[in-house]
């Protein structure tokens, strides 16, 4: 690698862990509904909601009326994208006449943003009106990255309190988190992306001529470009971990990224809040280091696993040099694999994002993952079969990665003949089945959805590339959805009533079949007595639990899906290498 | 549970209200007031006889004007209105073919031309639409354009570094020409 592209991860590392902490100081207040300083503009309006809803903020939900508020409250948050995209031909700001989607597609699209997931299917410009976009898809990129964070929130909960039947309120949770956290943050983002060339107007697409003219007819041959209220939304799917973009190539598109400024920006969005969501855990369980321990295990694995995507994308392929492809890094040009991927991000920031993206769920791409070398295309595939918890989404990311957690304290209490604890809360049969099913539900809907996809034409037809890529476009798909991630292999044609079908099951259990066990998770705890701490009590803020707890993550993800990844990408690398 | 069902219909409603309709709005007047160029697409040229957009590429096939990168959009190469690469795998053989192809392209409008040919010349953006190439990919044809032209290779070499951008802040991103605005300075149409 060289200087500058170390340089440029290095920045992006120190900028992320320095917001981090003020970041997730202001979370813990928000949720905590203790006075922060947008309350004078924002309070009024928040009191004004709960006043207009018919709810009352302060009254404790048990878990199961936690899960009923915020299923009822997804449920129709779907039905709205569903029915906007069913009949957006007959409804206004629908300037290039979009035709109605199909029953299909708007079920997976709606499946997918409600679940914060955010696959798409389809192309934005191509397929959704402006208003689609800003009712429909733009509401659920802030409302379903609310509802991840607000059950985080109650699982911190269960573990703050003692002999307690509540674990908060949903609707609380969902308002404060959308209008304190995500509104301010996203309506900055926005403004700067603009300033920096990212769209942002209701004109209706913009014709240009060309500059070459091509034959001798007398009309003149012209560009038209997509325009559309572009930065608004493209701020809050980077921020809220959702990555559906308004264009079809999301944030490789010009208009959606235009700067590499912009990508910094975008790129940092998407870690940030997950990254500060770990501090305002340790910060609300009065343990700061709690905090730390869990954000230096996700940025350790994250790290380790981008300089091999660095280092794979940078490499370059090997059959392209034996055509004469001069793909060696120099001072006047990137080199590497550029098959895909955008001239003024070159190869660090691309696999920077890849890396950053499947990371986190977030699944915006600033390059095509499809034509990554095959261990370059290896590691988004895994992180986002690692469950989503190496910064996962805002909040999924952290409550799976507290499961984890879960389990690695029940592993080393097998290990010393101890009752597992953490963080005072004895830890017994019931959080552990509950645990086993959070990690086993996604497993089971990558592998089984592969399998299926691979024996049934409907799936394989699909497929793009041939050979063992063809597989890993299937596996990466499935990966996606299991894990709310949304990026894709976007060779594979997913808009078809088979993949919208399974992929949008998959998505719909990989989100809900995750939730409902940690909210029991969340109630359970917060039932029970918090034990004191003695000599015996393994800590759980040390390089020893790091190490542990990455070890737990690893292990797991590497026994589920070895078999499966050597189909794929490990044969194509073999082929590749061979030359063949 | 049946009580939560109105709390939560309204609750979407003042959400789509507020993040569907007045945040949008809200960024569009700021963007519109603040960055008016930027928010309509960055446009070369003036209102009425726009010449371009400064972010996203168009098609050059001709000897006398820089090539772009290779653009996978459909069904033309550079349209603007359906972003998308190629999504093809490293070991697709379509790739292979169609990196030949562009290498035979490349040879051909330059015959004396023996150098090992930049990545980005011949495969294709992520987005179809990359306004970019690297500072290796014009140099390398320079040549080409002087001669079809008629004009000395300094006087191109000189155009090429005056549109050069350097990495933003020294740091970020990559070093890139932007091709529009370069042919458009050949034609002199951009002061």
């Amino acid at each position: 690698m060289t200087e500058n592209g170390l340089l440029q991860i290095i920045l992006y590392f120190v900028a992320l862990l320095l917001l981090a902490k003020p970041l997730g100081v202001y979370m813990a207040a928000v949720y905590e509904n203790r006075p922060v300083f947008l309350n004078r503009i924002l309070a009024p309006l928040e009191v004004g909601l709960y006043h207009l809803s018919g709810v009352k903020p302060e009254q404790e939900m048990r878990w199961k009326e936690y899960a009923a508020a915020l299923l009822w409250f997804n449920l129709f948050g779907g039905l709205a994208v569903f029915a906007l995209q069913m009949l957006q031909a007959h409804l206004p700001l629908n300037p290039q006449q979009m035709s109605n989607v199909t029953v299909d597609s708007a079920f997976n699209t709606a499946v997918s943003f409600m679940t914060n997931t955010n696959w798409q299917g389809y192309g934005g410009e191509t397929t959704m009106s402006y208003l689609t976009q800003m009712l429909g898809l733009s509401v659920q990129n802030f409302v379903s990255a609310a509802s991840g964070m607000a059950v985080l929130v109650a699982l911190i909960r269960g573990f703050q309190r003692t002999h307690a039947d509540g674990i908060g309120n949903f609707w609380a949770d969902l308002t404060r988190g959308t209008l304190y956290i995500l509104l301010p943050l996203s309506f900055v983002l926005a403004l700067v992306l603009v300033g920096q060339g990212v769209v942002q107007t209701f004109k209706p697409y913009q014709t240009v001529p060309l500059v070459e003219q091509v034959g001798t007819a007398t009309e003149k041959a012209t560009q038209t470009l997509a325009l559309g209220p572009a930065a608004s939304q493209i701020a809050i799917k980077q921020l809220g971990t959702n990555g559906g973009g308004f264009f079809n190539v999301n944030s490789s598109h010009p208009y959606e990224n235009s700067t590499p400024l912009a990508n910094f920006l975008e790129m940092l969005a998407i870690l940030l809040i997950p990254a500060a969501l770990c501090h305002t855990f340790g910060t609300m369980v009065g343990d700061p280091r709690q905090g730390w321990a869990i954000l230096a295990a996700m940025t350790l694995v994250f790290a380790s696993l981008l300089f091999v995507t660095v280092g794979s994308e940078q490499g370059g392929n090997p059959l392209l040099t034996a055509l004469g492809v001069e793909q060696s890094v120099g001072v006047d040009q990137s080199g590497g694999n550029m098959e895909g991927k955008e001239t003024r991000f070159g190869i660090v920031n691309s696999a920077l994002w890849a890396t950053a993206t499947t990371a986190a769920s977030n699944g915006s791409v600033n390059s095509m993952h499809d034509s990554y070398t095959p261990l370059g295309g290896l590691v988004p595939m895994w992180l986002m079969q690692l469950g989503e918890v190496i910064f996962g989404g805002v909040g999924s990311g952290l409550y799976g990665m507290l499961i984890f957690v879960l389990i690695a304290v029940f592993v080393a209490g097998l290990m010393i003949g101890r009752t597992p604890e953490y963080l005072g809360k004895k830890i017994e049969a019931f959080e552990i089945k509950m645990a086993a099913i959070v990690i086993l539900i996604p497993a089971f809907f990558i592998l089984g959805g592969t399998s299926l996809a691979i024996m049934v034409e409907a799936g394989k037809s699909a497929v793009a590339n041939p050979g063992a890529h063809g597989f890993s476009e299937i596996l990466y798909a499935f990966s996606s959805a299991a894990g709310n991630n949304g990026s894709a292999f976007a060779g594979l044609s997913a808009n078809s009533p088979f993949y919208n079908t399974a992929l949008g099951i998959t998505m719909l259990f990989g989100r809900y079949g995750i939730i409902i066990p940690v909210l029991a998770i969340a109630g359970s705890l917060a039932a029970k007595k918090t034990v004191p701490t003695t000599v015996g009590t393994l800590s759980t803020h040390t390089p020893l639990f790091v190490m542990l707890l990455i070890g737990t993550v690893l292990i797991v993800g590497a026994l589920t899906f070895v078999p499966a990844l050597a189909l794929g990408p490990v044969v194509e690398h073999l082929v590749m290498v061979n030359g063949k | 549970m049946i009580k939560h069902i109105k709390p939560a219909i309204l609750m979407l409603l003042f959400f789509t209200v507020l993040t569907g309709i007045v945040y949008p709005l809200a960024v569009t007047f700021c963007a519109q007031t603040l960055f008016p160029n930027q928010a309509n697409g960055s446009l070369l040229g003036s209102d009425e006889q726009p010449l371009g957009s400064e972010l996203i590429g168009q098609v050059f096939s001709r000897p006398e004007y820089f090539w772009g990168r290779p653009s996978a959009t459909s069904p033309a190469p550079y349209n603007g209105v359906a972003s998308s690469g190629s999504n093809q795998g490293p070991t697709n053989p379509a790739l292979i073919d169609a990196v030949k192809a562009r290498i035979k392209g490349l040879r051909d409008a330059d015959s004396v031309h023996s150098d090992s040919i930049p990545v980005d010349l011949v495969t294709a953006s992520a987005s179809g639409l990359d306004p970019h190439i690297s500072p290796a990919a014009a140099a390398y044809q320079i040549s080409r354009i002087a001669k079809a032209r008629h004009i000395s290779p300094d006087s191109v070499s000189e155009l090429v570094d005056r549109y050069t951008e350097a990495r933003q802040w020294g740091i970020l991103g990559e070093p890139r020409v932007n091709v529009l605005k370069l042919n458009l300075a050949l034609d002199q149409r951009l002061k």
